[in-house]
């Protein structure tokens, strides 16, 4: 689509930026990346009133131009690089009427930089709730812009917005907030002549940021550095001036046009929630109980959908297989790609589950109380508060929460988080845990509520974070400090869930994991189907061969004989002879070569763990009698012993294996993408295999 | 007496910082000279505080808050 007119969004956190953008843009909207850069870009398109399509892009949240974070150094970079064809012909700065005083900061700023500004005063509704009295049209006209009141909540004020976005002046006709050249008047005016730029405040931000911004050529910045020295320049010295004028401004303007009431310092009801939620005892319990609270909603609210997509593909596989005539084909589709698939399709209702009370943890604001409860705790192990989130995210993916670390401002903090991340138990590891405690858990009620399946899966997870922290607090020790830490951060008001928004991340995140895990699954389905369907040279034949013989053929029933046949083929097979191969590695940890195929396969992603188990036992299955892997694998036998192979001590030996070792592609892009160098996740796929291998054949010969 | 001697619920005016780089971001945060900051709660562990300023709530470390000089 080609838009005519270019928008962006502009706000601090928590102002609700995204749901104005989501209602301006509804679901037509993509997630790319800006160039050169991993920050998210999220655009979308709106029509406005006016018949004109405009693109609409939505800026990380920030409070100030000044970044103090990864994510928030997008923002003047996409204002001020006049070269790649991405500033905005119109920014709609969002202010939160009910706390203007701070948000204004970010305002003054970008109006500075001179670029037509439409402001939205979003949260109108609350602001009038607390009685505060915004005199707009004064407002409006003191700034010199369009002040449109929104609820973006409420879904009120939008047609508004459109309109004065469609009509919107297309010069930059704002007031000056603050007079920038008393700041640092000689290096502004010099970098205005030598780079050809003549709005001022531009020439003072090229000042502070010339170090990491990617558009200014090298002969640019080391100019600017020289004329630091030149004019003695002092970066923070300058800033904090700065700061001050804009806030004089700021208080002046307010003084003008709002009127508070005078009943401050009663409590609110976010002050009140607060006292119980970060409370010194009922705080950590409630924390608590919503992790438990979760992990027995993911076991117990799935188990019916979950039943209904596993009867739903054995049905499937019955349908085809009786409808298509036998061969390699209906073979590929029913042993290779629809078991394959069934095994992930069957954890839809549990990542949906997870990433939903995740979302609501923190659109209500809790989880950043969280934070602030356990900012004390992590900086022991050498993490920070905001770790917090990425580490309790990581419950669901990896991924994305590796993403999330941009917002720790301090490096060693950030490669920390980033490092331990992985050994959270994600949702790709649920699958395998499920898999494994329903095999050898009974699943009986302990203490009268608690479930013992439950328990063992929450004592899955309660691993995973003991070894995240315990692997941070050892790396607290090797990495080196880059610059002081710090923890300056704002607790939102308590919100109710934006319900859509839930269930739109819900939506997107599991259509997300479904559709990237099943293109992998079903590739390595397909692989693993031809390497165990096939043998090296004619192997295959002389099985069959040997089958026909008159012995075999008077003295077996034809049933036990293609048993035997299909499973003799399987060892011989390309994956049974790899299998075999990698046998004696994995032995001491009590896995045979059947489990080794999986475990190879999922280095790829963990959840192809069991759609390849799924593939390798369907060998075995009966023709006329469809079973889930879950049937397969609690029937499976050693052939030497006669024992089940799924013993105690072989299924958490594997969930072992699986707790700690880095069997996820995607997630060593990431943080190959985080870190710009090769080195970290090396070291980082070291270590953890290095972990798994220790843990499993510590536990399979302690439970053996 | 700086802001990290304050019990919940007392209230003090900034009157300066002893630490540059922390001072321009809690300026840039609203904690600003003449600025009244009360306390609001402290973390279940110690620390970090919370403290009300500028129409809003803001944690903070109590190292960084050891760093503004009341009036």
């Amino acid at each position: 689509m080609k838009a005519d007119i270019r928008v962006a969004l502009v706000g601090n956190p928590n102002t609700g930026k995204s749901t104005l953008f989501n209602i301006l843009t509804g679901l037509n909207q993509k997630i790319g990346n800006f160039p050169g850069v991993t920050v998210d870009k999220k655009t979308g398109f709106c029509q406005l009133p006016d018949g004109r399509t405009a693109e609409i892009i939505d800026l990380p949240g920030t409070y100030s131009i000044y970044p103090k974070s990864k994510d928030e150094s997008i923002v003047f970079s996409v204002l001020a690089d006049k070269a790649k064809g991405l500033t905005p012909d119109l920014i709609v700065v969002i202010l939160d009427a009910s706390n203007l005083k701070r948000n204004l900061l970010l305002y003054t700023q970008i109006a500075d930089l001179k670029i037509p500004i439409v402001v939205a005063l979003n949260m109108i509704d609350v602001s009038d709730k607390a009685g505060i009295d915004i005199d707009i049209d004064l407002f409006a006209k003191k700034l010199g812009v369009q002040v449109v009141p929104v609820s973006a909540r409420k879904i009120k004020g939008i047609d508004q917005l459109k309109n004065a976005i469609a009509y919107a002046n297309k010069i930059a006709l704002q007031q000056d907030t603050i007079d920038v050249e008393a700041i640092a008047p000689q290096i502004i005016a010099q970098i205005k002549d030598d780079l050809k730029i003549d709005n001022s405040y531009l020439a003072l931000q090229l000042a502070h940021q010339h170090e990491t911004l990617s558009y200014l050529s090298t002969e640019q910045s080391d100019r600017i550095e020289k004329l630091e020295h030149e004019f003695s320049f002092h970066s923070q010295k300058s800033q904090a001036t700065e700061t001050i004028a804009r806030y004089n401004f700021i208080n002046d303007l307010l003084y003008d046009t709002v009127k508070k009431p005078e009943t401050a310092h009663d409590e609110t009801v976010s002050n009140k929630i607060d006292k119980i939620l970060t409370h010194k005892v009922f705080g950590f319990v409630i924390f608590f109980a919503i992790l438990m609270f979760i992990f027995q909603a993911i076991f117990s609210w799935s188990a019916y959908p979950m039943s209904l997509i596993e009867d739903l593909f054995i049905w499937l596989q019955k349908v085809i297989s009786n409808v298509l005539p036998a061969g390699p084909l209906v073979s590929l589709i029913v042993d290779g790609v629809l078991a394959g698939l069934s095994g992930v399709m069957v954890f839809i209702p549990q990542i949906a589950i997870l990433f939903a009370l995740i979302s609501i943890l923190e659109d209500t604001g809790y989880m950043s109380r969280v934070t602030f409860m356990m900012d004390k705790v992590m900086r022991k192990v050498g993490l920070n508060g905001k770790s917090v989130v990425p580490l309790i995210g990581g419950f669901a993916c990896a991924v994305p929460s590796i993403m999330s670390t941009r917002n720790i401002e301090n490096w060693k903090d950030r490669m920390i988080t980033i490092m331990v991340t992985p050994l959270v138990a994600c949702s790709a590891r649920l699958p395998i845990y499920t898999l494994m405690i329903a095999l050898v858990v009974p699943n009986r009620n302990v203490w009268w509520i608690f479930n013992l399946q439950g328990l063992a899966l929450t004592a899955m997870y309660l691993l995973s974070i003991v070894s995240a922290v315990t692997v941070a607090f050892v790396m607290k020790f090797i990495l080196k400090a880059r610059e002081r830490g710090y923890f300056i951060m704002e607790l939102p008001v308590y919100r109710m869930p934006r319900w859509k928004n839930v269930g739109f991340t819900m939506y997107d995140r599991s259509k997300t994991f479904v559709l990237q895990a099943g293109k992998v699954i079903i590739a390595v389905s397909v692989i693993l189907w031809v390497l165990k369907s096939y043998g090296p040279g004619d192997t295959f034949a002389k099985i069959d061969q040997k089958y026909h013989q008159t012995q075999y053929v008077k003295t077996m029933t034809p049933d036990s004989l293609t048993k035997v046949i299909a499973s003799e083929k399987l060892e011989s097979s390309y994956a049974g002879v790899f299998g075999h191969v990698i046998e004696p590695v994995i032995k001491p940890l009590g896995f045979d070569w059947k489990i080794g195929i999986a475990l190879i396969s999922s280095f790829a992603a963990r959840e192809v763990f069991v759609g390849t188990m799924a593939t390798i036992y369907s060998v075995e299955g009966d023709a006329d009698k469809m079973e889930s892997v879950q049937q397969k694998m609690h029937s499976a036998t050693n052939p030497d012993t006669g024992k089940p192979v799924f013993t105690l001590a072989v299924a958490f030996s594997l969930m072992m294996f699986y707790a700690f070792a880095m069997q996820c592609a995607s997630t060593v892009a990431v943080v190959y993408r985080e870190t710009k160098d090769w080195r970290w996740p090396a070291v980082q796929f070291a270590y953890m295999t290095g972990l798994a291998y220790t843990a499993s054949f510590i536990v399979y010969h302690w439970l053996k | 007496m700086t802001l990290s001697q304050l019990e919940v619920g007392e209230i003090g005016i900034v009157k300066e910082f002893t630490d540059l780089e922390m001072s321009v971001k809690l300026m840039e945060m609203g904690c600003l000279p003449g600025e009244e900051i009360r306390i609001s709660r402290i973390a279940p562990l110690g620390d970090p505080i919370a403290i009300h300023v500028s129409g809003y709530q803001l944690s903070l470390r109590k190292f960084e808050a050891s760093t503004i000089v009341l009036q």
